[in-house]
């Protein structure tokens, strides 16, 4: 079938970088809608396991009893009905280049995933569609044990690992959403890094959307073993089409003992997208963890991605950017769950509301009686570009532990006239200034990103700038 | 015709008419001195002639390269040839000193992203401002540093001497550069100036104090009172302010005082 892209304005470079489409060629095409016979259609698809199945019929029946979220932003308008819940792009899993189907490579070709490789990729697992169709691991990291596989390659080769740990950190019955994604989950990362190994060099993914009503459902799990290290980036860019589309992802990690894991978001759907997720991270004893989650793209994002520390010395951190254009609704936060004594939390939200754009931080810091000497900081900036824009701030604090530390300062500020006079009176253009100055507001969530992921970061914003400043 | 000409300027602050009428030559190769007390006009006048937002022009015209400059946004002056040392210079947080010098550079250049060949070489941006640190006897620890934040007031002054030695005014406005300085900052400012002075740069020094006169020896110095200029003339003028401040003007309230 064939789709006719309608433009959408957000200027011309985004849509030469970011907007072009490619026209579909699919092997398979479900049905549009959601009901038990296309989920069993799906996991016979996969030549899954009968568990599996069974989780995922469960899994839509908690979906159909759940009522739609209310407490957030407008998801009405969200027709389940008009949706393909699973679409597979190409027969078969590459593992070169060269190997790829054409029309895939060119969408990759434009954005640029060999180059990136070739610059410092350990692995690549670019997810096309609903399933992941290239991929390469590093053969240093193979031989220390490390798993970097597609989440449906995994549950294939290593079905033990997988029925251990998947569903233990978001249950199908956490969320409406939880459960969709748990129904008909289709693609996403597995990671397994061994006891004590570093990986040193990220591991990438790239993700995108590109066929008309097209949900995206991908299902990712971070297993970091005692003492382990792994830094896994996902950036995420998409065609613009005219019909509303659904990306509702579910990300499991588990931090064992004395491991860190951090994981980096790029989000930057086109502005049709619902970007609807569930981030969630068990830490143990003296383990880390870490979001760094930038949303840029979508309509409404609704995205909080949390921490339960479960053991003393566990600590968690979210450092999160959003930047909310016209029509965009980005709704984001962190949650913190202390279970545990001597666990700390910092969440540090900076958001951006633009031409009428709406931000929201959303948190939640929850100390349990046992969490005993626990600190949290919350810190929340925000920054209007114009009076049209909007931003809330809503932190929810439930604390049942004594001699715990819990700090939040949130603050709202606009581009100053000041500000923007200095730098103009320098011969600097007043869209080049306000660029300036809100690269300058996100500079801490920047200066945590690969070298190429601050640059395309500013770059973007830059973009964002360009769009309708008079 | 003078280079830069200030013609029966009047301009207003939320309503409340400021300059009533200024009128003020300078060629590149002299140095004006600008005096006036608390309340005279003199940050209306160098917020005015470089397009703050908050300033209402209500007459006159200033006359820049054959341009109505008062027409031009806040770039376009600057990237005429006109630069202001502020007063209080404005911290921007998440942007190093560097890259901003880089980023006014290029504008300067009418780099706008696009036209890659007017973009100044990283090679010749690094030697460029090693050269002018050494002229200016700076040390560059601030340059990693946000734009003013957290700097000290001498510091504050110092990067502002750069910035305009880096982007090499043709008419350079000094607002009260001179204010909360100690005295070695002050040798150091007017130094710096002082090495600038020749016969591409005027000068328009606005100042409180006599002070700053001591270094910076001005060609022409000129006395503002309530928004007007009442005396005009050569440095012999700051040596009378000195002797007898402005009270001559009638009820001002303070007189020409050392610096603290």
């Amino acid at each position: 079938m064939a789709t006719v892209p309608k433009q959408v304005d957000v200027g011309t470079d985004y849509k030469e970088k970011y907007g072009f489409f490619v026209p579909e060629e699919y092997v398979f095409k479900a049905k549009r809608g959601l009901n038990p016979e296309i989920v069993k259609e799906i996991s016979w698809m996969k030549k899954e396991p009968e568990w599996m199945t069974k989780m995922r019929l469960r899994s839509l029946e908690i979906f159909r009893k759940k009522p739609m979220p209310t407490w957030g932003a407008d998801l009405s308008v969200i027709d389940f009905e008009n949706i393909f819940y699973y679409l597979k792009a190409s027969d078969k899993q590459s593992k070169t280049w060269e190997e790829l189907p054409p029309d895939i490579k060119k969408t990759y070709d434009r954005l640029g995933v060999p180059e990136a490789e070739r610059k410092f990729l350990a692995g690549v697992s670019a997810q096309y569609e609903s399933e992941v169709v290239y991929h390469s691991l590093h053969e240093e990291l193979s031989k220390k044990g490390v798993i970097f596989t597609d989440t449906d390659s995994a549950l294939r080769d290593h079905p033990e690992l997988f029925k251990e740990y998947f569903g233990t950190v978001i249950p199908p019955a956490d969320n409406k959403f939880a459960a969709l994604n748990t129904a008909v989950w289709s693609g996403g990362s597995f990671i397994y890094v061994p006891k004590g190994v570093h990986v040193e060099i990220p591991l990438q993914a790239y993700f995108r959307i590109n066929a008309e009503n097209m949900g995206q459902f991908e299902r990712t799990l971070i297993i970091c073993d005692e003492g382990s290290f792994v830094h896994y980036i996902e950036g995420c860019t998409a065609p613009i089409y005219t019909t509303d589309s659904l990306h509702s992802a579910v990300v499991e990690i588990i931090v064992k003992k004395d491991a860190r894991c951090r994981y980096t978001t790029i989000q930057n759907w086109s502005t049709n997208v619902f970007n609807l997720v569930t981030k969630r991270a068990l830490a143990y004893a003296d383990a880390t963890m870490e979001w760094v989650d930038g949303n840029l793209g979508s309509q409404i994002t609704m995205k909080y991605p949390s921490v339960y520390l479960m053991e003393p010395g566990a600590k968690g951190d979210v450092l999160s950017v959003a930047f909310a254009g016209k029509g965009q609704h980005q709704d984001a936060g962190g949650k913190m769950i202390h279970v545990a004594p001597n666990t700390t939390s910092t969440i540090t939200s900076k958001s951006i509301s633009k031409g009428g754009g709406r931000t929201s931080y959303r948190g939640h810091i929850k100390m349990y009686p046992d969490a005993k000497n626990s600190k949290s900081f919350v810190k929340c900036d925000a920054l209007l570009l114009d009076d049209e824009s909007r931003s809330d701030t809503y932190p929810y604090n439930d604390v049942d532990a004594e001699n715990v530390t819990l700090g939040h300062e949130a603050t709202v500020s606009k581009v100053s006239d000041e500000q923007l006079f200095y730098l103009m009176s320098r011969g600097i253009t007043r869209n080049e200034a306000e660029t300036m100055i809100v690269n300058g507001f996100i500079e801490p969530f920047t200066k945590e990103l690969p070298l190429e992921y601050a640059v395309e970061l500013n770059r973007l914003i830059q973009l964002e700038m360009e769009g309708s400043v008079g | 015709m003078a280079d830069f000409e200030i013609r029966d300027l009047r301009a207003s602050v939320e309503g409340k008419e400021i300059l009533k009428g200024v009128t003020l030559a300078i060629n590149k190769g002299e140095v004006h001195a600008v005096m006036g007390p608390n309340g005279s006009g003199k940050s209306t006048l160098s917020h005015t002639l470089m397009g703050h937002p908050g300033y209402t022009v209500d007459g006159g015209e200033v006359v820049f390269k054959g341009k109505n400059v008062l027409a031009l946004q806040p770039d376009e002056r600057a990237r005429l040839g006109m630069f202001l040392a502020f007063q209080y210079p404005v911290v921007v947080p998440g942007i190093s000193m560097t890259n901003f010098l880089r980023t006014a550079l290029n504008a300067k250049r009418g780099y706008d992203g696009k036209d890659k060949s007017k973009q100044i070489s990283p090679k010749e941006f690094r030697s460029m401002l090693k050269g002018e640190l050494e002229v200016l006897h700076m040390d560059d620890s601030f340059l990693p540093r946000y734009i003013n934040d957290g700097f000290s007031g001498g510091e504050k002054k110092r990067a502002e001497i750069l910035q305009m030695a880096m982007l090499k005014p043709e008419i350079a406005i000094l607002d009260e550069t001179d204010s909360g300085l100690d005295i070695d900052s002050i040798k150091f400012v007017a130094e710096a100036v002082n090495r600038m002075r020749g016969p591409e740069l005027g000068v328009l020094i606005i100042t409180h104090y006599t002070r700053i006169l001591e270094f910076i020896k001005p060609d022409y110095v000129h006395v503002l009172v309530d928004g007007r200029f009442v005396l005009s003339g050569g440095p012999e003028v700051a040596d009378r302010l000195e002797k007898t401040g402005y009270s001559e003007w009638g009820d001002v309230e303070d007189k020409p005082e050392e610096v603290a």
